[in-house]
């Protein structure tokens, strides 16, 4: 026999009271857990993909989606911008290195980037097979393009025209893949790699005349070789940027807004702004939460309130066989925190659980390097809480079992 | 062994209650009789250190009442005393092995599982070991309440009013069962009661 036992058993004689406490308790953890969740994954991720991208220099239009086209690479682009502006740009002394993006053309969904190896740079790519794309019309490709597609080095595939699915394929230009990436839990796993030129290849005619001059070293583009940096007809999508210095943050952007017929915008303070229009809404949703631990600490109060008074004999009869008021209290007090700590870690339990299933169903997240089994230091404040709240609530029963009087209580029939 | 010296207790707005000085010796069992409103539970709650001495001396074998602070009592009061009360006041959620396991628990002794057979087994109860209290008739109910009391080999047994709430038949049974469960255990019984069926089992009788 312990207090343990004493005090499930007395939970236990009224179950439904309990369930409904620990249900309502576990419901309001389950939704801070799940947004906390949220807001710790989406923050990881934010600065995992925006790291080592300082500006990111576009045609003009929304600034937003300027930042989830280029670097999130989840809206379509703002349009283009000349390759001949870009690599001005590019050679500008407060840029420390540019890379260039050319977008418009997917292949099942997944987006084919031209670009070059800088790109899987800045995301610490590895090879887990075959090798990086060297000539026009080769691939590499990101480990979840590689898994979903079943592609592998040495394979073939035509392209779409357009980011989304419908697009009319480029069946006269088949990409060949040179190589798979490892996992990088970034964005880039979503990716397919290939030079700039790839995509100015597929989209020019074949009539069209093939054969230009190609330049040599003094008279080539910075950012794309392989064109006269006089060529006017050249187009990219976007331009990332890395500042050399501080001074950079504030006079790069402003010259770019003002100066040239493109946009700048920045990643951290894009993604800041979207994350405070989301914050509202996470806000609600928090405060609903607290809303809800606050009933079910209210009902978990009222419950032991009740109980106590129901209970003043057997709390007469436990002092008369030797237990003290202090052993009264603590038990007390044990039984509104053994409700809360259960609600709690029911809670937790469950808000990983719907994260589970969250992950299962979105494939997109899961291949993202997203867990729902992570876990943060918040949530074992949200078990210290939670004693702490099943003592507050159980204060002023505890209270009624120190004051019992046992000769009042016995004598009273 | 309990001697009481010029007890007496004032409730508040109330006359003063002076209680005769006792001596009773240790296994003996006595009656404490007298009319509804004579002290009856008063005296056998000071006696049993459930409500404070305020004049007057108790002592039990050898160690005074008044002399404990309250924490001192709790733990004298589980490690010496058994108490039955009408209502037998068992703990409802509880079966009635766990009832009985209370006792040593709450007096911060060892629970011993033999003993708890062995008492039911006096009791006649052996068989009702894991039943819950809703389960039990009146009879049995007390009767597990004595078991109880009985449990830590108290040297006192205290009991209020434990047959008036009984049929006759249990309440001899009880009565038979609480004389030779005290006298096994050699404690001290003295039962308040104005139950005059008691009067048969046990002769000696303090009057209030």
């Amino acid at each position: 026999m312990n207090l343990l036992i004493l005090i499930t058993s007395y939970l236990r004689a009224r179950p439904l009271n309990t369930l409904l406490n620990v249900v309502l308790l576990s419901l309001g953890i389950a939704m801070i857990t799940i947004l906390l969740w949220f807001n710790k994954q989406m923050q990881e991720k934010i600065a995992d993909t925006t790291k080592g991208i300082d500006l990111v220099v576009g045609a003009k239009g929304s600034p937003l989606q300027l930042i989830l086209c280029n670097v999130f690479h989840v809206d379509f682009p703002t349009g283009n911008i000349k390759l001949i502006d870009a690599d001005r740009l590019a050679k500008h002394r407060l840029v420390k290195h540019a890379i260039p993006l050319a977008l418009g053309d997917s292949y099942q969904n997944y987006r084919i980037v031209g670009t070059i190896p800088a790109y899987a740079e800045l995301y610490k790519a590895e090879l887990a097979s075959g090798d990086w794309w060297k000539n026009e019309m080769e691939v590499t490709i990101g480990a979840a393009v590689a898994q979903h597609l079943k592609l592998k080095a040495g394979d073939t595939f035509a392209s779409a025209h357009g980011l989304s699915d419908g697009g009319h394929a480029h069946e006269a230009h088949p990409f060949v893949v040179k190589g798979v990436l490892k996992p990088t839990h970034t964005v880039l796993d979503n990716l397919i790699l290939t030079q700039v030129a790839s995509i100015w290849m597929v989209h020019e005619h074949t009539d069209e005349e093939a054969p230009v001059a190609r330049p040599d070293s003094t008279t080539a583009s910075v950012l794309v070789p392989s064109v006269m940096a006089t060529d006017s007809t050249k187009e990219i999508t976007s331009l990332l940027i890395k500042y050399r210095n501080p001074i950079a943050a504030i006079q790069l952007p402003r010259y770019i807004n003002s100066q040239t017929n493109m946009q700048a915008a920045s990643p951290s303070f894009e993604a800041a702004r979207l994350f405070s229009i989301l914050g509202v809404g996470i806000e609600a949703m928090t405060g609903f939460a607290y809303v809800l631990i606050f009933i079910s600490a209210l009902s978990i109060f009222i419950a032991l309130y009740n109980s106590l008074k129901e209970r003043r004999y057997d709390l007469a009869i436990m002092r008369s066989m030797g237990a003290s008021r202090a052993k009264l209290v603590w038990a007390t007090q044990l039984e509104g925190v053994w409700l809360t700590l259960w609600g709690s870690m029911l809670g937790i339990a469950l808000g990983h659980a719907v994260l589970y299933l969250f992950t299962q169903w979105i494939t997109e997240s899961q291949t993202a390097g997203i867990n729902s089994m992570t876990f943060y230091n918040e949530e074992l404040y949200l078990l210290i809480g939670s004693v702490l709240l099943g003592m507050v609530c159980s204060l002023i029963p505890s209270l009624q079992a120190y004051r019992t009087d046992i000769h009042k209580v016995l004598a009273g029939n | 062994m309990i001697t009481t010296k010029s007890v007496s207790y004032t409730y508040p707005s109330a006359s003063e209650i002076v209680f005769p000085d006792l001596s009773i010796p240790a296994a003996g069992q006595f009656l404490l009789l007298g009319e509804s409103g004579s002290g009856k539970t008063t005296l056998l709650h000071l006696l049993g250190g459930l409500l404070k001495l305020q004049r007057g001396t108790i002592d039990v074998n050898g160690t005074a009442l008044s002399g404990l602070n309250e924490a001192q009592l709790d733990r004298f009061r589980g490690r010496n005393y058994g108490f039955i009360f009408q209502r037998n006041h068992l703990l409802a959620v509880l079966s009635v092995e766990q009832n009985l396991l209370m006792a040593p628990y709450l007096a911060g002794l060892k629970q011993d599982l033999n003993r708890v057979d062995e008492v039911l087994t006096q009791l006649g109860m052996a068989d009702q070991k894991k039943k819950r209290i809703r389960e039990l008739s009146l009879g049995q109910a007390q009767r597990v309440a004595i078991a109880r009391a009985v449990l830590n080999k108290p040297s006192v047994i205290i009991a209020d009013e434990p047959t008036s709430a009984l049929d006759d038949k249990n309440c001899s049974r009880v009565a038979a069962l609480l004389t030779s469960v005290a006298e096994q255990n050699r404690a001290t019984l003295i039962i308040a009661t104005h139950d005059h069926r008691l009067k048969d089992t046990i002769k000696n009788v303090i009057q209030l």
